[in-house]
């Protein structure tokens, strides 16, 4: 087994437990453990690829099979197939875009299969006059690009358990994903219809199963919300709300109406069950907190994270996401000793706002049992808080928009577990 | 391509507006092609299924809590048991852990703050097989037996487009406005 490299070892620390300086990776080209292992050159004539004729063409590209296991992974209801969730694999992906089929989804009733020349949406209500449109109209509107995450509000909740669920990464913080979404700014169709000053609420209903309906306020609507047309380039997939979709930037997942087919103007909130019974979050006090919109400061590291092994001591780069409904992140730290100590961790650009960051830091590991945690800052100041914090104020039967400190304990074997 | 302001067919009934005082244009607008197509108010009316606290959005019908029994049984009692107690789907009634407890029961009768809430709901997406299937008698009905069986109507209680939104929710105050007015 190779040795660490002697420099490695003498780096200084910036914080407790290895931290090493976020500036390293970029000054020195430091060598990762993962990859520092030398191995015998492979003669060519063993690798058939370079020998015969490759695959041709393919009219749409998709992963290669190597790679089947980076998959959603699927908890649904047994009665119900089409209600459930489906986690994106945060671990096994880099950058801060997540692929579109790797996006999480959240449906109450299964994913219809629309026929885009048969769908219409209707803005209707408190306005001057009812409108309907087609899709083909939609199409030939102004159009606005922004890369968001979107969160659903009942991520990471296993967090509200008394014990660290034993799961990836992805499995419990991945109802979390981040793409550019194109589509046509919902002030410009608000504009056309002519809003009633005296209605500040919007009704979003879906042409799903269901028609799953939700209030949203028109100030966020006209400040920002777009009708989502394009995912990452491409025409939304049908489980991401083909052939259109609500997108409320920072705001929770539930927001964003998939197979928006209604808009209807409204004085006041239709009290869904969406936004009553579920997507509350009950207090101690017997109390409940409703309307709470915004996905707060939250990060995660994703490399080292449950389930992996780090094979033995070296230098290891600590990669995660950042990211803040409130706007842009402005700082990760980063601690190897439980939080005791913290050092900041190098944003990698671009840090935008109600978007995914990707944050990184090097991390001497000595083979010594290491817990490893982020927390995020956002440009108005929300500090990421520790879970003890949070449950303190908010108890344990709020269910939703849990975004505590997330921490990952090493062992001296290198396996990575969950940990309080 | 290139966008025009070219009126649709929507602009002549700019003119029979009803309502409606500030609705000009923000500035900074967008120019942008004015394709929406003007809607019928009449159909619109049919087709649209928000039901509010107030009442508005009830379409005419009755139902009585035998009736919903019955229903519910057919209907609902596959996933959420016999007596709404739960199943593959969650419960409904039968909360024994009051909210400020842990572990609390989040039931119809315990939680929600509003009745027409059950109206609103089960109309556009029960049962889960044929969401939008059930009448407005039924739907009512539904609604009657659901809101007896959790201890807020009496067994006789008739529910339709005055009574349904008259009902007032055990837990209607207990929710906190965290982003809106």
């Amino acid at each position: 087994m190779p040795r660490p490299r002697s420099d490695l070892q003498t780096l200084p620390e910036v914080a407790g437990g290895g931290l090493l300086d976020r500036r390293l990776f970029l000054r020195r080209g430091l060598a990762l453990a993962t990859a520092a292992a030398v191995v015998e050159a492979q003669a060519s004539d063993e690798l058939p690829w370079l020998h015969a004729p490759g695959a041709p063409f393919t009219p749409y590209g998709q992963p290669s099979p190597h790679e089947r296991l980076t998959a959603r992974r699927i908890g649904a209801n047994r009665a119900v197939a089409g209600n459930g969730v489906s986690f994106t694999p945060l671990e096994e992906l880099e950058g801060i875009i997540t692929p579109n089929g790797l996006h999480f989804e959240r449906h109450h009733n299964g994913v219809p299969q629309i026929d885009p020349a048969r769908h219409r949406l209707t803005l209707f209500g408190r306005v001057r006059q009812a409108l309907s449109f087609d899709v083909k109209s939609l199409l030939r509107y102004p159009m606005r690009s922004q890369m968001l995450f979107i969160e659903c509000g009942g991520n990471s909740n296993a967090g509200w358990h008394g014990e660290p669920i034993q799961r990836s990464a992805g499995s419990v913080h991945g109802l979390l994903s981040c793409a550019e979404w194109t589509g046509v700014p919902l002030s410009i169709l608000l504009d056309e219809a002519g809003v009633d000053a005296g209605a500040p609420w919007v009704i979003a209903e879906g042409a799903d199963a269901g028609a799953m309906n939700m209030s949203i306020p028109l100030a966020k609507m006209r400040k920002d919300c777009l009708i989502g047309l394009y995912q990452n380039g491409e025409r939304l997939r049908p489980e991401n709300g083909y052939p259109m979709r609500l997108i409320v930037p920072g705001w929770e997942g539930v927001l964003h109406v998939k197979w928006l087919q209604r808009l209807e103007v409204t004085d006041q909130p239709v009290m869904s069950r969406n936004e009553t019974s579920k997507y509350t979050e009950l207090q101690p006090s017997g109390q409940a907190r409703q309307f709470t919109f915004t996905m707060d400061c939250k990060s995660l590291i994703t490399s080292p994270s449950h389930g992996q092994t780090l094979p033995r001591p070296d230098v290891y780069q600590v990669s995660g996401l950042a990211w803040s409904g409130h706007g842009r992140i402005r700082r990760v730290e980063v601690s190897a000793d439980g939080g005791k100590s913290w050092a900041d961790a190098a944003l990698e650009a671009p840090v935008l706002p109600r978007c995914l960051t990707r944050f990184r830091i090097p991390w001497r590991w000595d083979g010594k049992p290491a817990v490893l945690k982020s927390r995020a800052t956002d440009e108005r100041g929300n500090l990421q808080p520790e879970r003890a914090a949070l449950i303190a104020e908010r108890g344990r039967a709020g269910y939703f928009h849990y975004n505590a400190i997330i921490a990952w304990a090493i062992e001296d074997d290198g396996l990575v577990t969950h940990t309080y | 391509m290139g966008w025009s302001r070219t009126p649709t067919e929507g602009a002549a009934a700019l003119l029979s507006s009803l309502l409606l005082s500030a609705c000009a244009m923000a500035p900074g607008a967008v120019e942008a092609p004015r394709l929406g197509q003007a809607v019928d108010g009449v159909a619109l009316a049919r087709q649209q299924l928000n039901v509010f606290p107030d009442g508005r959005g009830l379409p005419p019908g009755r139902g009585t809590v035998s009736e919903g029994a019955a229903l519910f049984a057919r209907h609902c009692a596959a996933c959420h048991g016999k007596d709404a107690r739960g199943g593959s789907a969650e419960e409904l009634a039968g909360a024994t852990r009051p909210l400020n407890t842990p572990a609390a029961d989040k039931t119809i009768g315990s939680y929600w703050p509003y009745a027409t809430t059950l109206f609103d709901f089960i109309r556009r997406a029960k049962p889960m097989a044929a969401p939008g299937t059930l009448n407005a008698n039924e739907v009512y009905a539904l609604s009657a037996w659901l809101l007896h069986i959790n201890g807020v109507v009496s067994a006789d209680a008739v529910m339709d487009a005055c009574t349904l939104p008259a009902v007032r929710m055990p837990n209607r105050d207990r929710f906190i406005r965290i982003e809106a007015d």
